[in-house]
């Protein structure tokens, strides 16, 4: 018990993930480390082409090549999984990590009927009978709320709306219990009046089957309701990782400063929402020093010179050396 | 579905009446077939009767409808060259045609499809790239190439197999086939590969960028990260979604296997449909020019029948909805 | 580098140095260019590109580098008939792959053959493109019936192979016309019969494009400050589709190649009498029997490597212009 405690479910240390292209090597994800304890909810955020995806994918083990994980390490219960064999790592996705991705419309194979699939995923990973994996893939169905799970076990995915499919999706990932789902943007695809629903069936299914979530967004507000913790990313490296309660109400990243201040808050003493000026840079091109300054209001000499580690505060760790004491009596 | 087939029906004899036209043309356009039919010293009177009997002194919709309706029945009148009606000299044919293709379409897809499968599968194996590059050659070598290089090597250079005509052959009613026979069959050999060589390489080709098409798709991705095994990937989730549009290929490839025919009969004397047309087309026999046309528009026309409905047995979002519902 | 190359064209008083200014810029962005990049990676393309080049010119200079002219039939001399190539016993050191029938120099009538078959190859790709691209833009920008004409012409066409469609309308128009008329016309009809067998893939993709084009927000402005829509589809539509014509061009260009090859020798395109690569195998192939095999494996190997080297080209082509393929 007290062993569970200590090893956290997901340890990922300075994960470096690279895409080798002709101009040089870019390097997408950048020294990325975190934890994901069992049953917790920790979301990811970031624009795109921060990174977080291809976190996800590494974690997974299905980076597209030639993307490749260069540096770094990842761990499923304190047990090695980013050099597993083919065959190995085939083992622990779908039975100990399960995968939502963006689209549902996408996502589901459209020549099979949802029931084959869901039953060929459980016959792989349990030894049970084929009727049993279909009496489970009901009962699933019924669990994610699609009503007459019996009849529409044998309906083809072009047969169901948006957000059913994304149901069905989530069905598929967590029909063999596993510990982790990582879920890849699992509403940017959906209607608004849809996402909401979703996002709350698939934080009370990851609790009802006892998984930790990775949940990848870009959407801050979703993060604010559902994650326990937050990892902001940008330019491939995290920004700052912390509670969420801290990262949302309190945050000390200028760069989630600026993402906090473009969303509306109910409840919050503020006149005007804040933009963040400029973009992020491509990868090809990321300033020297912390990849934020050229954007940042309070970016001074070594901010352009010197790469900022994650430096704890309080509950929170941040990449700015504001929060370095040195640092800051150098600013003042 | 009852609707799509109407209207594909529809469409298919729009497109047979547009043939029909052109074939009704070619005898508008090349004067007065009688002169071909008799000799120099037929008097006007002969010229007159023989005029009449073919029903020449119809007006000109008249023929046209005298076409449609005698083409309906396989019936295109004498060969300007043979003299013998063009229905008897096509049944004569016919089969020695659809022998070769038939053989040359179960080689091609024999060994295109797997090959393709393969190398969509193994992208970056060396034998993939062997194929590939063999391939290339295989597009750019001309059938009638082909030929003549199997019969150099193996008709000429090692005398093992028979280089024209069809062997011995069985008559089966009016059905002339070669498969009853040794000789038969070993003079189909070399024809039957030339044929097959080409489409093989290029079945092979589409089907290997269908793969790779499907397999960049997210559900095969979302099929991985459910920790399927390859076997239930590559062979359940991505061959079956090539499919359809391998059945598009497959119909097209059984047409132009018809078409390269007549290359291939031309280099090895093979008494069929191709090597007919290709005299005909030579002696301008109208009658077989036409009767041609016409007989492999209904092919084609047919061949992409089945493959349009062949599409609904394969993808269920073209079935027509049983009480779905729930949308 | 593309900043330098730039700035005369910002002094009006040097004209022509914009004008090289331009051609600096293309030519350094070419240098730059992913097309380029993936050129000097691959050996292979460059052999098929310098091979390419080097049998162009051989056909088209044949009339004064070839070793004997084929053309002049006062200067052939029967003796010469069927000598084997150079190197072979009984081989004659001025005929270095032979002679045929008529005592031709092989390597001369396939420079000329090769000639014939490039004119028709290029004029018939030509007309198809041309043809196809209008009617593309004419089908995607105008839409409606006009549009579902011209593609269900093109879709019916395209279940018919190209070789029967090229077959039919060459052997059809030679039948309708006079025996003289049908002679002196072999090569307008020749192409007009290939080039008819090849403008559907044009107008497809041609369409294709226009209409992802239309409807962006740029051509719905210039609508509607009046500019002739004949004009947005050529200033703006026409540009976004030269990739994809050119690769279609390009492999076109070797079917056509083929094409004629395949009808002259099954004896329905260029007559026997004139040289061809096809024309030439046709007459080869009538001595294969009695060991004159130089007469048809020559001009045979010559028509492969042509159509191989024009196929590679065209298959790296499509492959460098469309980067999400790698």
């Amino acid at each position: 018990m007290s062993d569970t405690e200590r090893t956290p479910l997901l340890e990922v240390r300075d994960l470096r993930v690279e895409f080798p292209t002709r101009r040089g090597t870019l390097v997408a994800v950048n020294g990325v480390s975190f934890d994901i304890k069992e049953g917790e909810v920790l979301g990811v955020v970031g624009e795109s082409g921060a990174g977080k995806s291809l976190t996800g994918s590494a974690v997974i083990g299905l980076l597209e090549p030639p993307g490749r994980i260069a540096a770094g390490e990842v761990r499923l219960k304190g047990r090695r999984i980013d050099n597993l064999p083919y065959r190995e790592m085939r083992r622990v996705r779908g039975r100990e990590i399960g995968m939502v991705f963006q689209d549902p419309l996408t996502s589901l194979n459209p020549l099979y009927t949802v029931g084959r699939q869901l039953v060929e995923t459980i016959l792989t990973h349990r030894d049970v009978s084929e009727e049993t994996a279909r009496k489970q893939a009901i009962d699933l169905l019924a669990e994610v709320g699609i009503p007459a799970p019996e009849r529409r076990i044998d309906q083809y995915p072009h047969q169901f709306s948006g957000g059913m499919r994304q149901r069905v999706v989530i069905a598929l990932a967590l029909c063999v219990n596993p510990k982790l789902v990582i879920a890849d943007e699992p509403t940017t695809a959906l209607d608004v009046s849809i996402q909401a629903q979703i996002i709350k069936l698939l934080k009370r299914m990851c609790k009802e089957h006892g998984a930790a979530v990775m949940l990848i967004t870009h959407d801050m507000g979703v993060i604010a309701e559902t994650a326990d913790r937050v990892a902001v990313m940008y330019a491939g490296r995290i920004a700052e990782i912390g509670p969420v309660r801290d990262v949302v109400q309190n945050a000390k990243h200028p760069y989630t400063h600026g993402l906090m201040g473009s969303i509306p808050m109910i409840g919050h003493d503020t006149d005007r929402l804040t933009q963040i000026e400029g973009s992020m840079p491509r990868l090809t091109e990321i300033p020297q020093g912390c990849a934020f300054n050229p954007r940042c209001p309070h970016a001074f000499d070594r901010c352009r010179s010197e790469r900022p580690e994650l430096i704890p505060v309080d509950d929170t760790r941040v990449a700015c050396w504001l929060f370095d004491e040195g640092a800051k009596k150098a600013a003042e | 579905m009852f609707a799509f087939v109407i209207q594909r029906l529809f469409q298919a004899i729009l497109v047979m009446l547009v043939v029909a036209f052109v074939s009704f043309s070619l005898f508008q356009f090349v004067g007065d077939p009688v002169n071909n039919m008799v000799g120099q010293d037929a008097t006007e009177e002969q010229r007159e009767a023989l005029r009449e009997r073919l029903g020449l002194n119809d007006s000109i919709p008249v023929q046209f409808m005298n076409f449609v309706g005698n083409a309906a029945q396989f019936q295109f009148g004498l060969s300007y060259r043979l003299g013998v009606p063009v229905e008897d000299i096509i049944a004569q044919r016919l089969p020695a045609t659809i022998e070769l293709v038939l053989v040359s379409a179960i080689i091609a897809l024999a060994v295109g499809v797997p090959m393709g499968v393969y190398t969509g599968l193994n992208r970056n194996s060396p034998i993939s790239k062997l194929f590939l590059t063999v391939s290339l050659i295989g597009i750019s070598l001309p059938t009638f190439l082909i030929g003549i290089l199997l019969i150099l090597i193996f008709g000429v250079w090692l005398s093992w197999l028979p280089t024209f005509g069809r062997g011995g052959t069985i008559d089966f009613g009016w059905w002339e086939t070669s498969f009853l026979t040794v000789q038969g069959w070993r003079s189909l050999i070399l024809p039957s590969i030339t044929l097959a060589l080409f489409q093989l390489t290029l079945i092979m080709r589409l089907v290997r960028a269908e793969m790779l098409e499907v397999l960049r798709t997210d559900y095969v991705k979302f099929a991985r990260a459910r920790g399927l095994s390859n076997r239930a990937i590559n062979f359940g989730h991505a061959l079956k979604n090539t499919l359809v549009p391998v059945i598009t290929i497959i119909g097209l490839q059984i047409g132009s296997l018809l078409a390269f025919s007549i290359i291939t009969e031309t280099v090895f004397a093979w008494p069929g449909m191709g090597l007919l047309i290709i005299q005909a087309i030579q002696f301008a026999d109208i009658p077989v020019m036409s009767s041609y046309l016409v007989l492999i528009a209904l092919f084609f026309v047919i061949i992409n029948l089945i493959v349009d409905l062949l599409y609904y047995v394969v993808d269920p979002r073209l079935r027509v909805e049983r009480g779905g519902g729930g949308h | 580098m593309a900043e330098m190359a730039r700035e005369p064209s910002q002094q009006p008083t040097a004209p022509e140095l914009t004008l090289v200014g331009k051609v600096v810029d293309g030519w350094s962005r070419f240098l730059d260019s992913d097309v380029f990049y993936s050129f000097k990676r691959s050996p292979l393309i460059i052999v098929a590109f310098a091979v390419t080049v080097l049998l162009i010119l051989g056909a088209f200079l044949a009339p004064w580098i070839a070793p004997h002219d084929t053309t002049n039939m006062a200067s052939l001399n029967l003796m010469d008939a069927f000598k084997p190539p150079a190197w072979s016993v009984g081989g004659d050191g001025s005929f270095l792959l032979g002679t045929d029938d008529q005592g031709r120099d092989m390597l001369s009538g396939i420079m000329f053959g090769m000639q014939a078959s490039l004119v028709i190859g290029f004029a018939s790709v030509a007309l198809a493109a041309i043809v196809g691209t209008i009617l593309g833009l004419i089908s995607g920008y105008v839409g409606g019936r006009v549009d579902s004409v011209i593609m269900r012409v093109a879709d019916v066409q395209l279940t018919f192979p190209a070789i029967l469609i090229a077959l039919l309308i060459d052997g059809i128009v030679g039948s309708v016309l006079p025996r003289n008329t049908a002679e002196e016309l072999t090569y307008p009809v020749l192409i007009l019969a290939i080039a008819s067998s090849l403008w559907v893939n044009f107008a497809r993709t041609v369409r294709g494009s226009t209409l992802v084009e239309k409807n962006r927000e740029y051509v719905q402005a210039a609508k509607v400050i009046g500019i002739h829509p004949t004009l947005i589809m050529v200033r703006h539509v026409l540009p976004n589709v030269m990739g994809p014509v050119l690769v279609i061009a390009t492999l076109s260009l070797a079917l056509a190649i083929l094409t004629e090859a395949t009808l002259s020798f099954l004896g329905v395109g260029i007559p026997s009498s004139e040289p061809s690569l096809g024309t030439l195998i046709r007459i080869g192939q009538e001595y294969l029997f009695s060991g004159e095999w130089w007469m048809t494996i020559f001009p045979g190997i010559a028509l492969v490597i042509l159509v191989l080297a024009v196929n590679l080209l065209g298959d790296w082509l499509r492959d460098a212009l469309n980067p999400k393929l790698r």
